[in-house]
């Protein structure tokens, strides 16, 4: 993205942002990031990338050893945590454990030195909010951790915060409750019209809550883009590797021609694919295909395109769909998935089968 | 399998009551339990429980008076200090006949001792009349030799008054050498009947002469008050010698025919008792032992809040005898000051310990350590040299010229001293609870109020440090309860104005011997505590202290 289109409608820029904790390693490395107004957006990244330490440089505990943080296009590297003005779940909620759900919940508008028949009147909006009104009273102790959860949602949300940043807030929820959460997190930040800096490791939540997620490695922003994209175009193999199911297969780039390419296995085999870290004839490549993009009906290919052959090792049966098993060219953990339609072919194991694809839906990635 | 019963009794799957075989399952578990803290049990209560209820109980307790002077208590029964005057001639020679006994036992200064602390003067009145109450009754003990000299001989009174089973066991003893314990004497029954007196008082004696002096009454001439004794029964019974033998008979009816010739002077004891102190003849020292007498006595107590017990009642002391209320006063507000300090000092400290980076803390933690691991006297006795009015600080004071050489500050010796000293010797005892508390303390609650809104003041008064109040609890109750009850810090740098209650308990016990003094303080200080810690518990709640 361009300096320029940061500047103007950008509500948080961080711009060359580099941060290190002991003066040797770089814990983040030149991070570029601009947020327009509303915006949700997910850092998802393995443990250790340094999520945590940009929200925290972004919440005002950390400060980035070069570069600058621009809120609202003002430069706050020198604003101290409470003036910013930001809202933050903490991954352990982080509530006054001495203070009522109603008391924690009014903290915010009492250092605001708000009225008291005014603070009273946002609490009980922002309780009923997360539809916590009967639990007023009670001590943070006293409530389940989904419970928890709102009410530090609310307290993140009370002070009406332009921008809410969330560290693994569902971490600590089962299941069930994570997905109600997720849902009702969305909701509540679309609603309200809040810029959200929303970080996790569980790629699912990033690709179901954003609306743009940052794939986080090695202290760099991997690729930035909306979950259909980050998906279905990953513009690196670690990016397509961490995000869903991925089959690789290892070659080396034969021909390129516009918007596609032939790639030689290193089993001798030919695809077809789409050229996106490849520029040249000779280059090492990692393809990567999605297990439900291969094809093993032959008609429904595009004529003349490469086929492989496979041999089914596995078939396993899973309610909505069938995930095959395949021994091809050498890898023996290829793995299809089919739709369980009623004229769906049910292979079996030592079946051998011919696959294909659309040359658009492999992808010609970096060899790591 | 469970079930229920018609009454809605959980069943366990023998059929048995849940509760039942529950409560069997836990019974071992139990006993297993108690097993094994019985070693502590036994330890705690041997060294710990016991000790405390002795104390308790020598508070109150006052068995020497009555142990002492039984005849005396008992003869006093019926005086009362209000007539204004002494009592009259029985008391005198109970307490006599009481006195001989104590005197020979030594244990008449054990008790002039313990009523001195009632009334000043009792100990030497108790020795003096000690060493006359031997001389007591003497002329009738001559006017009786007088008339008979076989009444200076002790075989006289032995035989007359003996058992006559015990005078062959005597006999046969005496000649076998006297390897075995002489046997005990035992008065005759015709004696007893016709001389209650004289054998009662006989008896006394001969039991003191066995047992205390290891000697035969059989060659040791009785006291003065048997002769009176007898003289006083032949006077109420004087044809009582027709119960003793033919040999007898003479010489009683000639010790009956003096006294009613005027040849045996009545005793006149009250006479004997004013003329080895005039004290005897006020009713002043009947009172104190009268007011003493009772087994318990709530003398201590009264002593130990600056009251005494008074005839009329209790009363306060004397101006000059009022300390130890002022001392417990002093004790609390030294207390409270000294961990007022500590919470002012160690709260930082603790803060930094639970903050700083793990190596850091650890360097400083055996800084804060480090006083444990040296004497309390070595400590101490550093403070002197540091605090003394040429020591080290004025020293820097002078020489920074913040104070004039000529007024140097008097830092020991007072209260001042006692203050600085014990709140360095008591940090960390502060320090270490509070480090405890704020370590569980997660740093995120700061960071969730400052991102709320709250400046770094603001964050730290309204959410951390209502979070370590539960350290500063355990730290106060802590400090507070070592330090009211310190001893050897106040003693060497607190002087005379900075000594507290714990001293003068220590006073009591090694110097003044009043034990009961003592341990009625001890208890005091006890309660004192007690009270404490129940308005803390009322205040701050006890679920509330934290030691980690
Ligand atoms: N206070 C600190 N001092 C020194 N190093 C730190 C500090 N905080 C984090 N690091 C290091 O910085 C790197 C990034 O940490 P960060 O907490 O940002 O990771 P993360 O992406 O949030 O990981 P996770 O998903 O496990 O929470 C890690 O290697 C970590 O060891
Ligand atoms: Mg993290």
């Amino acid at each position: 993205m361009a300096e320029g289109a940061m500047a103007n409608d950008a509500f948080v820029v961080f711009d060359r942002v580099q941060k290190s904790y002991d003066g040797v390693t770089l814990v983040v490395k030149d991070l570029n990031l601009s947020l327009p107004k509303g915006e949700f957006l997910t850092m998802l990244g393995p443990s250790g990338s340094g999520k945590t330490t940009c929200l925290m440089m972004l919440a005002g505990f950390e400060t980035a050893t070069h570069g600058e943080i621009r809120l609202n296009g003002r430069n706050i590297n020198t604003v101290p945590p409470h003036k910013r003005g930001i809202g933050m779940v903490f991954q352990n909620y982080a509530l006054f454990p001495h203070m009522t759900v109603a008391e924690n919940l009014a903290f915010p508008l009492e250092v605001r030195k708000l009225d008291k028949s005014v603070r009273d009147e946002k609490v009980k909006r922002a309780l009923d909010m997360v539809q916590m009104g009967a639990f007023a009273g009670r001590r943070p102790s006293q409530l389940s951790g989904g419970q928890q959860q709102r009410i530090a949602l609310a307290r993140a949300l009370v002070f009406e915060p332009e921008l809410v940043l969330m560290d693994e807030p569902l971490g600590a929820l089962d299941k069930q409750l994570r997905e109600h959460m997720q849902f009702e997190i969305t909701h509540l930040a679309h609603n309200l019209g809040i810029t959200t800096v929303y970080v996790t490791h569980d790629q699912t939540e990033a690709l179901t809550m954003s609306d743009r997620v940052a794939v986080f490695n090695d202290g760099r922003i991997q690729q930035l883009a909306p979950p259909s994209e980050l998906y279905e175009a990953p513009v690196n193999s670690f990016v397509a590797q961490f995000i869903g199911e991925n089959n690789r297969l290892m070659g080396t780039v034969t021909e390129i021609t516009g918007e596609t390419c032939v790639v030689r296995l290193d089993s001798g085999d030919i695809i077809d694919a789409k050229p996106v870290n490849v520029s040249k004839v000779g280059d090492r490549t990692q393809v990567s295909i999605r297990p439900e993009r291969v094809e093993t009906n032959k008609a429904r290919l595009r004529p003349g395109v490469h086929t492989l052959k496979a041999e089914v090792t596995e078939f396993i049966y899973m309610g909505d769909i069938f995930r095959t098993r395949l021994k091809v060219a050498g890898h023996d953990d290829f793995v299809i998935k089919t739709r369980n339609a009623p004229d769906q072919i049910r292979h079996q194991p030592g079946q051998m089968i011919e696959i294909g694809w659309l040359p658009e839906d492999c992808r010609a990635l970096d060899a790591p | 399998m469970t079930e229920q019963t018609a009454d809605g009794l959980m069943l366990a799957a023998d059929g048995k009551p849940l509760k039942q075989s529950l409560n069997r399952a836990l019974r071992r578990q139990k006993l297993r339990a108690f097993l094994l803290i019985a070693p502590l049990l036994i330890f705690v209560l041997v060294t710990f429980i016991a000790p405390i209820g002795d104390m308790l109980f020598r508070s109150v307790e006052n068995d020497i008076v009555a142990d002492t002077l039984p005849r005396t208590v008992a003869a006093l029964a019926d005086w009362s200090p209000d007539s204004g005057a002494p009592p009259g001639e029985p008391v005198y020679r109970a307490l006599a006949s009481d006195l001989l006994i104590a005197v020979a036992a030594k244990t008449h200064t054990q008790l002039g001792t313990r009523l001195n602390y009632e009334d000043s003067g009792f100990s030497s009145l108790l020795r003096g009349t000690g060493r006359d109450v031997d001389d007591m009754g003497e002329d009738v003990g001559k006017a009786l030799v007088a008339v008979d000299p076989v009444w200076d001989e002790p075989v006289t009174w032995t035989n007359l008054l003996g058992d006559p089973a015990w005078i062959s066991a005597q006999a046969d003893w005496a000649k076998a050498g006297d390897k075995t314990p002489e046997p005990p004497f035992v008065p005759s029954a015709a004696a007893q009947k016709n001389l209650p007196l004289t054998a009662a008082a006989y008896g006394d004696f001969a039991r003191v002469m066995q047992t205390v002096k290891e000697d035969s009454p059989t060659e040791k001439r009785p006291w003065n008050t048997v002769a009176v004794s007898l003289t006083e029964d032949l006077k109420a019974n004087p044809s009582a010698a027709a119960a003793f033998g033919a040999d007898w008979q003479p010489r009683l009816s000639a010790v009956v025919a003096a006294e009613q010739g005027g040849a045996i002077p009545a005793a006149d004891f009250m006479a004997a008792f004013t003329e080895s102190d005039k004290a005897w003849g006020t009713p002043q020292p009947w009172e104190v032992i009268k007011t003493f007498s009772p087994r318990f006595t709530s003398g201590y107590f009264l002593n130990a809040v600056d009251l005494k017990m008074t005839p009329e009642g209790i009363a306060p002391r004397s101006e000059a005898e009022r300390v130890y209320l002022m001392l417990f006063l002093r004790t609390m507000v030294l207390s409270l000051v000294i961990t007022g300090t500590c919470i002012l000092l160690g709260y930082p400290v603790a803060w930094l310990l639970a903050n700083l980076p793990a190596r850091t803390a650890n360097l400083l933690m055996i800084l804060v350590l480090l006083p444990f691991w040296t004497s309390l006297l070595v400590r101490t006795s550093a403070w002197k040299v540091l605090l003394q009015q040429q020591g080290v600080i004025n020293d820097l004071l002078v020489w920074a010229g913040l104070v004039a050489d000529n007024n140097r500050l008097v830092l020991i010796n007072n209260q001042t001293g006692t203050i600085i000293a014990m709140t360095h010797i008591l940090l960390p005892f502060m320090i270490l609870p509070l480090y405890s508390v704020m370590k569980t303390i997660p740093p995120s609650y700061l960071r969730a109020a400052k991102s709320l809104g709250a400046t770094d003041w603001t964050a730290f008064w309204r959410v951390y440090f209502p979070q370590s109040v539960p350290g500063i609890g355990a730290g106060s109750i802590l400090v507070f309860i070592l330090a009211i009850g310190y001893y050897i810090t106040p003693e060497l740098v607190g002087g005379a104005k900075g000594v507290f209650i714990s001293n003068r308990i220590a006073y009591h016990i090694g110097t003044s011997l009043n034990w009961g003094l003592a341990a009625a303080l001890g208890s005091l200080l006890l309660v004192v505590v007690l009270v404490l810690y129940w308005v803390y518990d009322r205040i701050v709640g006890i679920d509330n202290v934290k030691l980690g």
